[in-house]
């Protein structure tokens, strides 16, 4: 990891650490931690989507399995409130362990059957969502207690929740980038069956990649559902929560560390604005798609690499011009 | 056995529809290996056509299909054109998914803007009309349905076959590459293919306007039924299509029947995940990718 890289990571985390003490509105602290929420998501979506490039279109799913699984437990008491907190790392090891087989199942597929396959679940899992009546309450929802938190600082603690979850979802990310395990992801993007040929064990490393990704999308969902306070199937296992995390992670930059993240940071305000004003969820849907194929028409590959290139790119001929002027002088003399 | 077999006439008429949807959409990946995932919201925008214009203008929705079919294949051919065609060729395959995914929200998000989320029906009146047949229920308008969809199906097969337009298209399915060399402009296949596509989705929306309420989110469940319909069917193969829409249209009614209507959906993705674990390229599809 470089200085900057540590720096830049340093005064990211430590200024949203230390931003609560800061802020009075709640409302700010409610669309941050919306932020970090989605943040959280598309760099977790970017593991399978970004790195291996396989479009996953059922995270919505997982999110949801999260979100149920916290509900179910903590309907009744949730203690003092920290437990479900606690129970988080337990259903994002579970779900984890249970995408595997369903991850084994979808791969054997390529990118474009992998998104059919993953949109499917999503649907399934709506489906159960609404129909298992007697675990999930159907329609009606499910209720999660209320915890005993002080008004005055109630959000905090999902907003750290939330901060540490994007912090762990972008360690994630950081480890694939530097160990094989991220080499062996871009072989698989970059041609599966040479990657495969030449011994590169592509299936274990997409099923981490999957399981690694779709388990944060539970905890994540699980933190929301115990902030929300009481969930919906259609709101739970919604597909606009799948579109957000690729829709992010396409306008900040697929494959990249911090591309996720600059996604949901102007996104998520963006659509909160746009919520707040045109209140209505049709519009919302339209502007969802507009936004989509913009960057995807427009800048298919995202802000960051677009602008990293452009640097480079200024970069180089700034250098070949100083050499230029350098052989000049010496013609010169 | 009186509601079994009654349940397996109701499944086939319904698989009748379903395979006029999902022909499109495995003729429009098998020229452009594109997953067109707005094909479910195509198809409700072509219900929504015909509920209005049934409703001003009190013509019958069989006839409007005249009117919706072509109206859908401009539309059709337009997405293709300005929203498909300009993208990078690297990663078509996943940035098409996504846009048509995206076209499909857009769709969705206009309609409900424009009638809300209430569920419609189109009503010309005879919809619950039936046949009994040696005690077994037909529903007139399932049947006409059943049929128009087998008349639309032989009319793509003569345009595919038979016509020059078709040969384009078969060997642009074949191999793009040499199709083009040989003179077939397959830029414009490619558009007039998903206009196509996106045309018996409208043939099939009018009709599915008469036997099933819609809403603007209905897309979602037809989506999943369609793709699984085209994966069980094979990718690319039409034929394929029309057998797998026949199968599911039957053993989703056949679940409906024994089990409870709730399952029927849940019959498509067992569907699904047997047809990817024991034969990947479904039913029909061809081992090299890529013929009708």
């Amino acid at each position: 990891m470089t200085k900057a890289g540590i720096l830049r990571a340093v005064i990211f985390f430590g200024g949203l650490a230390l931003l609560p003490l800061g802020i009075e509105p709640v409302w700010v602290l409610n669309l941050l931690i919306f932020t970090l929420m989605y943040a959280a998501l598309a760099s977790s979506w970017n593991y399978i989507g970004g790195y291996a490039g396989y479009p996953s279109l059922g995270h919505a799913a997982f999110f949801g399995i999260g979100a149920y699984s916290i509900a179910i437990i903590f309907e009744k008491s949730v203690g003092r409130g920290y437990a479900p907190f606690f129970m988080l790392p337990v259903i994002g090891i579970a779900v984890a362990i249970l995408s595997i087989p369903i991850g084994m199942i979808a791969m054997r597929t390529r990118a474009d059957v992998f998104a059919i396959v993953t949109i499917t679940l999503l649907f399934v899992a709506q489906t159960l969502a609404f129909n298992l009546r007697t675990v999930t309450g159907g329609a009606q929802g499910k209720g999660i207690a209320v915890p005993p938190f002080a008004i005055s600082h109630f959000s905090w603690p999902f907003y750290y929740a939330m901060l540490l979850l994007l912090l762990l979802s972008m360690g994630i990310s950081f480890y694939f980038r530097r160990s094989k395990i991220g080499l062996s992801l871009a072989a698989v993007k970059a041609d599966e069956d040479k990657a495969h040929g030449v011994g590169v064990p592509v299936t274990f490393v997409k099923i981490v990649a999957f399981a690694a990704s779709v388990g944060i999308a539970a905890m994540v969902g699980g933190v929301w559902a115990y902030y929300g306070g009481y969930i919906y199937p259609q709101f739970a296992v919604d597909p606009l929560i799948t579109i957000g995390m690729v829709l992010m992670t396409f306008l900040g930059g697929r494959a990249t560390l911090w591309g996720p993240v600059i996604g949901a940071f102007i996104l998520v305000p963006a659509q909160q604005t746009f919520a707040y004003q045109f209140g209505g969820s049709q519009f919302y849907l339209l502007a969802y798609a507009a936004i989509f194929l913009v960057i995807m028409l427009i800048l298919p590959r995202g802000i960051l690499p677009t602008i990293t290139d452009r640097l480079r790119t200024k970069a180089k001929l700034r250098e070949i011009s100083a050499a230029l002027t350098a052989q000049e002088q010496e013609a010169s003399r | 056995m009186h509601s079994l077999i009654q349940a397996i006439i109701l499944g086939a008429l319904t698989g009748g529809v379903y395979a006029l949807m999902a022909s499109g959409q495995t003729l429009i990946f098998g020229i452009m290996k594109v997953i067109n995932l707005a094909q479910g919201a195509f198809v409700i925008l072509a219900s929504y056509l015909t509920f209005s214009l049934f409703q001003m203008t009190g013509i019958d929705p069989f006839v409007l299909i005249l009117i919706t079919t072509p109206v859908m294949f401009v539309l059709g051919a337009a997405t293709q054109w300005f929203l498909l065609r300009p993208l990078r060729q690297d990663d078509m395959a996943e940035l098409s998914l996504l846009v048509t995914f995206a076209v499909a929200l857009g769709l969705e998000g206009l309609l409900a803007i424009i009638y809300k989320t209430t569920y419609r029906t189109i009503q010309p009146g005879y919809e619950n009309h039936s046949w009994t047949i040696r005690g077994y229920q037909v529903n007139e308008v399932r049947f006409y349905a059943f049929f128009l969809s087998l008349a639309m199906l032989a009319a793509l097969y003569l345009l595919l076959q038979k016509t020059k337009f078709g040969r384009a298209v078969r060997a642009t399915v074949q191999n793009p590459m040499s199709a083009q060399l040989l003179g077939v402009n397959s830029k414009m296949v490619a558009s007039f293919g998903f206009g196509l596509g996106v045309a018996t989705a409208a043939a099939a929306g009018s009709v599915f306007g008469l036997i099933s309420p819609f809403n603007p989110g209905s897309h979602y469940d037809l989506i999943s039924r369609l793709l699984t319909i085209v994966v069980l069917g094979g990718l690319g193969s039409i034929g394929g299509s029309v057998i797998a829409a026949l199968i599911m249209g039957v053993g989703s009614a056949l679940v409906s029947a024994l089990a409870s209507p709730i399952w029927s959906d849940f019959t498509f993705f067992i569907v699904l995940l047997l047809v990817l674990l024991l034969r990947p390229r479904g039913l029909f599809g061809a081992r090299v990718r890529g013929s009708l």
